[in-house]
């Protein structure tokens, strides 16, 4: 029911949405539920396991109960609280884990086997048989609990991250919060605040208080007015601070649109923010406590403080009888807010026989509330005085069992809080987190006053910090009154007294899970599920462990705490993970070749980031292998284009650049001419192999190292790491090329034919041998040319300022065509380098050793380099290792497998008898047999033997004969040709 | 969690690559002996409490650092560029 005259709505702007299909209106400032309680609806949800009625009983991000789905399609954002959630034109929201209805949900049935559905009944009841446990009992448990779901379709929202710098965050804009920023802002540093609510002002905006005998509000709107127009000021509203981290980092979720019924095209839903605060002041508030009384969950029982806020705030009063029950002064409020608003109180009930209480209802002290009755929503409670039991008729019951401080940030570093006696809660400890401080209630000071006062000293003290000199700020006057509280935590009844109301979680199963030896805090709560709610206990923690206390006999302070983990409130993953989602996940990498590639139909596949060409289909062509067969003959008779750019590429100068690249390389290359090209090895300083490439020599204090395509960072990382942090006087310096050149491989026996028609100056077998390298100048473009071959063809490799890559391959294409040529792909490639017994980062995958690969002569003898001292332990040189062979089927089963094992052929293929595995695999157009290049145990030994591959997943047994790993011209005569 | 970098000021951890222990940068001589070798190359204490890593800030100005931290309290307790550290150590 809507009160005329209060509020902080605006009255001019109505607005229309629906819940559960029924239309409604609201206004403009209006949450979702305070519009629905001015609407008279109290039933907002079902509970997770008894399927309870459940109503609204908080006003904030603390909310347990009314949850629900907000939106339609793929976007639908479901567990959405509608205490945050403001309305908007059309807004559509819908109730969740019921069935059929809300006011019909067949599953409400479990509350009437409460005894049997306790804490840990699915562990004792879903026990055998054991093959119900996938297929009966998990499908069954998942439908009948569980919250709101995503819609599973592609949701195109898009969100957000950011990052924020300031010198103080002021977290939390209440009294503490807006004097803190206040204080840093007329200071000049540079200030956050941010604040979870659309509105600043915290409680200001929910109580009657005065500042300077005017309305809260209209002082908060002051105070915001003067930090807006400031510089050094950045106001964040609707942005929750969800975590601390270190170093002063801090997690915040800001909700830029979804309040919105036309948001901006390009604004995101959501935004994740990191703000790195050099201090910060935690002025988060605190959270009105439940009491658990028997039958305290039915919709109408709510806390006195959101009883109050949806009044003073929105104007709306959830019943027209309001009873109050409380332990604390600070629940009178309430009453006497409501009665001066014209709402009759139905009575003010004080569990304190000596609580101070006047007002013009009738007054209860020393009694409490036993039992409540309405099966939908409440209609009346039963009060237990000293003198007997009442019934006293009320649709609307308002409960304080006192505040609890909002310290969660201030554990997020492993902190605990300590127990305050005299205010019955926990505080903060301090310095938790390093450079955070607590004002106001969030330190357990509830007045207004002290936390005026409160806010301004800790901003002092952060200005302190940061050596800012804080300018003399006069508080205004405000309440100061004191917060008079005796606990009460549990009330002594028939009924079930609920603690978490979301996970239905009652007094009795904290009990049981006592009586259970369940007793340590945190076993209580994962054997009940106590605190494990979308609230993450806020409502229910304090008052749980209370109990728990009690039913072991220990005090509160000895039973401790559960954990606060980050995030304080629900942070969507797709806001965490913003620009992440597909592509944004793995961005692409394209070749200068892409778009002529991409033309000429090739599929391609993933190296890394980068997109390189499986094979280059002719319109004949229906599988892979025959245009891959077509490709390697082509390569092997004529001439074969390749993009190759994808290789890394590290330009490296200076006089030392000789000396060390001796010392990454396992070979020498201070030896190496200038204009000549040497294939290098590079180990891991444990001795495994690293990585391979040719580098040339451009100059005398002037090379060009080339990585594999996968270790291109690697590698450059590491050739900081030795210059850095071991060859630091060396006179060397490296920069990645890698996307400065594009690269091509011209390869077949008419490579140099081709190549003449566009060079400047036409090259000859003895000015260009195997291995040179230089400048070159090809149609009047400067370009680097190097004889070099992956394919063990006469072959070249051109490289040519990248922005005339594609023009080049366009070109060389166009050639080599005329020339009965063409391009070839990845899968060509790897057929003409395992022909050849070339390695990739297949064979060097991290295990094996330059023996192992058959390069141990590779490794000098007359200098020192990376990872030759561990490559000597004997383990890494035993000749029984597995070492590099190449297999041939010689049986009647031809078929090689990658990953398949070998063993001997009268073995029995166990484990055991292992004598090693097939790495790489091809079919031969060359040789018409297929290869395989595999690790066999003392392979080198072995050439001409008899070996089995064994795959047991395809069921293949071969019979192959072990070989050289090079299958063709081993002498190399073609390159050099 | 945050980094200084003696280059660039202080950044995200995201920028940096991690490596393991600062022991690196003291490579044995090659006829050092197995003990020392392993001792660099494989044997590390798992400590709780004050460590000092090797840090690279891979995204920022390639620089590597030697970071002293405290694993139990998340204190960055000194950031300094690994050639210093040597430069320093060599003296």
């Amino acid at each position: 029911m809507r009160v005329e005259g209060k509020g902080l709505i605006n009255r001019d702007t109505r607005v229309g949405f629906s819940f559960d299909g029924q239309r409604y209106t609201g206004f403009e400032g209006d949450t979702i539920a305070s519009a629905l309680l001015a609407n008279d609806v109290r039933l907002t949800g079902r509970s997770f396991k008894y399927h309870r009625p459940r109503g609204i009983l908080t006003a904030g991000s603390e909310e347990p109960n009314a949850l629900m789905t907000v939106g339609e399609g793929p976007s639908q954002s479901p567990n959405t609280r509608a205490t945050t959630q403001d309305i908007f034109e059309g807004l559509v929201a819908r109730s969740q884990n019921n069935w059929p209805s809300l006011k019909t949900d067949i599953l409400s049935v479990n509350d009437a086997f409460t005894n049997f559905l306790s804490a840990g009944f699915y562990y004792k009841t879903f026990m055998w048989p054991r093959s119900f446990w996938e297929k009966v009992y998990e499908p069954f448990i998942r439908r009948a609990a569980g919250l709101g779901a995503l819609s599973g379709k592609h949701d195109d929202d898009r969100c957000e991250k950011a990052f924020a710098f300031c010198d103080i965050l002021v977290i939390g804009s209440g009294p503490s919060g807006l004097i803190a920023a206040l204080a840093a802002a007329r200071a000049g540093a540079d200030v956050i605040l941010a604040e979870e609510d659309s509105r600043f002002g915290g409680r200001l905006l929910t109580e009657t208080y005065t500042l300077d005998e005017k309305p809260g509000h209209i002082w908060v709107d002051e105070v915001i007015a003067e930090l807006e127009a400031m510089d050094n000021v950045r106001l964040m509203h609707r942005t929750a601070v969800t975590g601390a981290y270190d170093q002063g980092t801090y997690g915040a979720l800001e909700q830029v649109s979804n309040h919105l019924a036309a948001p901006h095209a390009d604004a995101p839903l959501e935004c994740f923010w990191r703000i790195v605060a050099k201090q910060a002041v935690l002025c988060a508030g605190a959270i009105e406590r439940p009491i658990a009384f028997p039958m305290n969950d039915r919709p109408g029982i709510m806390t006195a403080s959101a009883v109050r806020a949806y009044l003073n705030r929105w104007g709306v009063v959830p019943g027209r009888e309001v009873a109050v029950f409380g332990n604390n002064d600070d629940a009178h409020r309430t009453a006497h807010d409501l009665a001066a608003a014209g709402v009759k109180v139905a009575a003010l009930i004080d569990s304190r026989p000596d609580a101070d209480v006047s007002g013009d209802f009738p007054v209860y002290t020393g009694a409490e509330v036993v039992d409540t009755k309405g099966r939908l929503g409440l209609s009346e409670v039963q009060i237990r005085t000293a003198s007997g039991t009442e019934t006293l008729k009320t649709d609307c019951l308002a409960m304080s069992g006192g505040w609890n401080p909002t310290l969660h940030l201030t554990c997020h570093m492993n902190g605990r809080p300590i127990w305050n006696d005299s205010i019955a809660a926990f505080v903060p400890t301090p310095n938790m987190v390093p450079g955070l401080d607590v004002a106001g209630a969030a330190a357990g000071v509830f007045s207004t006053k002290g936390a005026l006062k409160s806010g301004l000293f800790r901003a002092k003290k952060a200005l302190d910090a940061l050596g800012i000199k804080t300018p003399s700020i006069p508080l205004p006057k405000a309440e100061d009154a004191a917060y008079n509280i005796t606990p009460l935590w549990q009330v002594a009844g028939k009924g079930r007294a609920w603690l978490d109301f979301q996970n239905d979680v009652t007094t009795k199963d904290v009990k049981q899970a006592a009586a259970e030896n369940f007793a340590s805090v945190e076993h209580m709560k994962r054997y009940t599920t106590q605190g494990m709610a979308t609230d993450q206990g806020k409502n229910s923690n304090v008052g749980a462990l209370a109990v728990l206390a009690d039913a072991t006999g220990r005090a509160i302070p000895e039973t401790g705490t559960t954990t606060f983990r980050p995030p304080f409130t629900p942070v969507s993953i797709a806001a965490m993970g913003a620009g992440g989602r597909g592509k944004g996940f793995a961005p692409e990498r394209f070749m200068t070749s892409h778009a002529a590639t991409v033309e000429r139909a090739a599929p391609m596949i993933e190296a890394g980031l980068w997109y390189r060409p499986s094979y280059f289909p002719r319109p004949c062509e229906t599988t892979w292998r025959q245009s891959c067969d077509r490709e390697v003959e082509m390569v092997r008779e004529s001439v074969g284009i390749a993009d190759v750019s994808t290789l890394g590429k590290i330009d490296i100068q200076g006089p030392d650049a000789a000396a060390f690249l001796d010392f990454v390389y396992t070979n020498t290359f201070s030896t190496l001419k200038v204009g000549r090209t040497r294939y290098g090895l590079m180990l891991r300083e444990d001795g495994y192999v690293m990585d391979d490439g040719t580098t040339a020599r451009l100059g005398e204090h002037h090379y060009l190292m080339t990585t594999t395509t996968a270790a291109a960072g690697p590698v450059m990382r590491h050739l900081e790491y030795v210059h850095q942090c071991l060859c630091l006087d060396m006179n060397v310096r490296f920069i990645s090329v890698t996307e400065q050149w594009a690269q091509f491989a011209v390869a077949g026996p008419k490579s140099r034919k081709l190549l003449n028609t566009i060079l400047d100056a036409p090259i000859e077998n003895e000015s260009w041998p195997f291995m040179a390298c230089g400048p070159v100048t090809l149609l009047g473009v400067d370009a680097r040319l190097f004889r070099i071959s992956f394919s063990g063809e006469h072959a070249y490799e051109i490289a040519v300022p990248a922005r005339y890559g594609d023009a080049l391959f366009r070109d060389l294409l166009a050639r080599a065509e005329a020339l009965g040529g063409g391009a070839y792909g990845m899968e060509a490639l790897n057929v003409l380098r395992i022909e050849k017994g070339f390695i990739t980062h297949a064979e060097i995958h991290g295990r094996v050793t330059a023996f192992d690969i058959g390069m141990e002569r590779m490794v000098s003898a007359k200098k020192d380099c990376i990872g030759k001292p561990a490559a000597a332990r004997p383990g890494l040189v035993d000749p029984e290792r597995e070492r590099l062979v190449g297999i041939k089927p010689i049986g009647e089963v031809k078929q090689l497998v990658a990953g398949a094992h070998l063993f001997n052929p009268n073995d029995e293929a166990v484990r055991v008898n292992d004598q090693g595995y097939v790495i790489s695999v091809c079919y031969s157009p060359t040789l018409d047999s297929n290869l395989g290049l595999a690790f066999l145990k003392n392979g080198p030994a072995r050439h001409g033997e008899t070996i089995m591959m064994v795959d047991h997943l395809r069921r293949l047994e071969v019979q192959c004969e072990v070989c050289h790993p090079v299958f063709l011209d081993k002498e190399g005569e073609k390159t050099r040709g | 969690m945050r980094l200084k970098c003696p280059l660039c000021g202080e950044r995200d951890r995201r920028e940096f690559y991690y490596v393991g222990d600062a022991i690196a940068l003291d490579r044995p001589t090659p006829d050092a002996g197995d003990v020392a070798w392993d001792d660099y190359i494989h044997n590390r204490d798992n400590l709780a409490g004050v460590t000092r890593d090797l840090w690279y800030h891979e995204s920022g100005c390639s620089a590597w650092l030697v970071v002293t931290r405290n694993t139990v309290t998340h204190e960055v307790l000194s950031t300094a560029l690994a050639s210093d550290v040597k430069r320093g150590a060599a003296k």
